[in-house]
C-alpha cells in the first residue's frame, strides 16, 4: 500500500470539511464538517502508523484517543447548540450576531437581508434573563417564532 | 521506508479496494457538505464513516475500524440526528442551508485541497507501507494502550467524564445560575 493513497484521501476529506465549516449555515452541519476533518486526521494517523511500524502503536492509539475526544466535543457542542436554540430560537450561524462589532456608523453590518437585527432574539425581550436562565418553554412554541425571524 | 518499493502502477489488490472505498468516502463526504436536506447530510455521513472504516480495515487497523463503526456510525450520527430533531431543523428540502460566503468557502476549500495534495504527493510519493495482517488487532493494541499509554488513557477518561457532566449541566434547564 503506497502511503500516497491514504494521505491524498485524507487531504481531500480535510478540505471537504474545511469547505463545509465555512459554507454551511446550520450549526449542526458545521459540526458534521468538523467530524469529517477529524476523520481525515484519523486516516492520516492510521496510515502513518502502518508505514512507520511504530512499536508502541502510537498512531492507532492516538486515533482511538481522537475518536474519544471527538465524541466528547460533539456532546458538549450539541449541548451548547441546544442551549443557543432555547434562547434564540435559531441555530443558524449568520443570525447569531451578538458579538459582531458595530461600526461607528451605527447600524450593524449586513444583519441579514431583511433587516434581521440581533436585538429581539426571537421574542426574548432585551434585559430579560439577567442570569442566563433559560425561558421555560412550551415545546410547541418555537415554530412561528422561527419562521418570523427570517 | 522500504528499499524496493513497487511502482505506483499497477496498483495491488489492496490499493484497488482502498481506492474504491476512498471514492465512496470522499463522494459521500461531498454530499454531506452539499446536500439540501439536513437529515440526508447525517445519513451520508454514515456512508462516509462506514467507507472510512473499510479503509482502516484495508490498512490492517481492524480495532480502529470497529471502534469507528461503534462510535462514529453508532453514537456520533445518532447524536447528530438527535441534535437535528431537537433544534427543529427543516426536515424537507430547504434552500438556505448554505450561507452567503459559499464562493469564498469554495475558494478556500479548493486551495486547501491543492496545497495539501501537492505537498503530500511531493513528500510521500514513493513511500511504501508493508501491510502485515494482525498488527492492528485488539490484542497488540490493547497491550499497547494499557502498558505504554495508561496515563493518557486515564486522563482521557477524566476528560470524557468532565465533558459528560458539562453536557448535562448545559442542557438542563432546571439548574440555573447562583441566584
Amino acid at each position: 500500500m503506497h502511503v500516497v493513497y491514504p494521505a491524498v484521501l485524507a487531504a481531500l476529506l480535510f478540505s471537504i470539511g474545511v469547505y463545509g465549516v465555512l459554507a454551511r449555515r446550520n450549526t449542526i452541519l458545521v459540526l458534521m464538517s468538523v467530524e469529517l476533518m477529524l476523520n481525515a486526521v484519523n486516516l492520516n494517523l492510521v496510515a502513518f502508523d502502518v508505514w512507520l511500524r511504530d512499536a508502541l502503536h502510537g498512531g492507532q492509539v492516538l486515533t482511538l484517543f481522537v475518536i474519544v475526544i471527538a465524541a466528547a466535543e460533539l456532546g458538549v457542542g450539541l449541548a451548547i447548540v441546544l442551549a443557543v436554540f432555547r434562547n434564540r430560537r435559531t441555530v443558524e450561524i449568520d443570525h447569531l450576531r451578538d458579538l459582531a462589532e458595530i461600526p461607528p456608523g451605527g447600524e450593524p453590518p449586513a444583519a441579514g437581508p431583511d433587516g434581521d437585527t440581533p436585538g429581539p432574539h426571537g421574542g426574548l425581550p432585551d434585559g430579560d434573563a439577567p442570569d442566563g436562565h433559560m425561558i421555560p418553554e412550551g415545546d410547541g412554541v418555537p415554530a412561528p417564532a422561527r419562521g418570523g425571524a427570517r | 521506508m522500504t528499499a524496493a518499493a513497487p511502482g505506483l502502477w499497477p496498483p495491488t489488490v489492496q490499493e484497488v479496494v482502498f481506492l474504491l472505498l476512498g471514492v465512496v468516502a470522499a463522494g459521500s463526504a461531498l454530499l454531506v457538505v452539499t446536500t439540501r436536506q439536513i437529515v440526508h447530510a447525517a445519513l451520508w455521513l454514515v456512508v462516509s464513516f462506514g467507507a472510512l472504516a473499510g479503509c482502516y480495515l484495508v490498512l490492517t487497523a481492524e480495532f480502529v475500524a470497529w471502534v469507528q463503526v461503534l462510535i462514529y456510525v453508532g453514537a456520533v450520527v445518532v447524536l447528530l440526528l438527535f441534535g437535528i430533531m431537537l433544534t427543529r431543523a427543516p426536515i424537507g428540502r430547504s434552500d438556505d442551508l448554505d450561507s452567503g460566503n459559499r464562493p469564498a468557502a469554495l475558494t478556500v476549500g479548493v486551495a486547501t485541497a491543492a496545497v495539501l495534495v501537492t505537498t503530500v504527493i511531493a513528500g510521500f510519493g514513493t513511500a511504501y507501507a508493508e501491510l502485515t495482517p494482525g498488527r492492528g488487532a485488539a490484542e497488540p493494541l490493547g497491550a499497547s494502550i494499557f502498558r505504554n499509554w495508561v496515563l493518557p488513557f486515564e486522563a482521557l477518561s477524566v476528560l470524557l467524564l468532565a465533558a459528560l457532566i458539562g453536557a448535562i449541566v448545559l442542557s438542563r434547564t432546571d439548574i440555573g445560575g447562583k441566584d
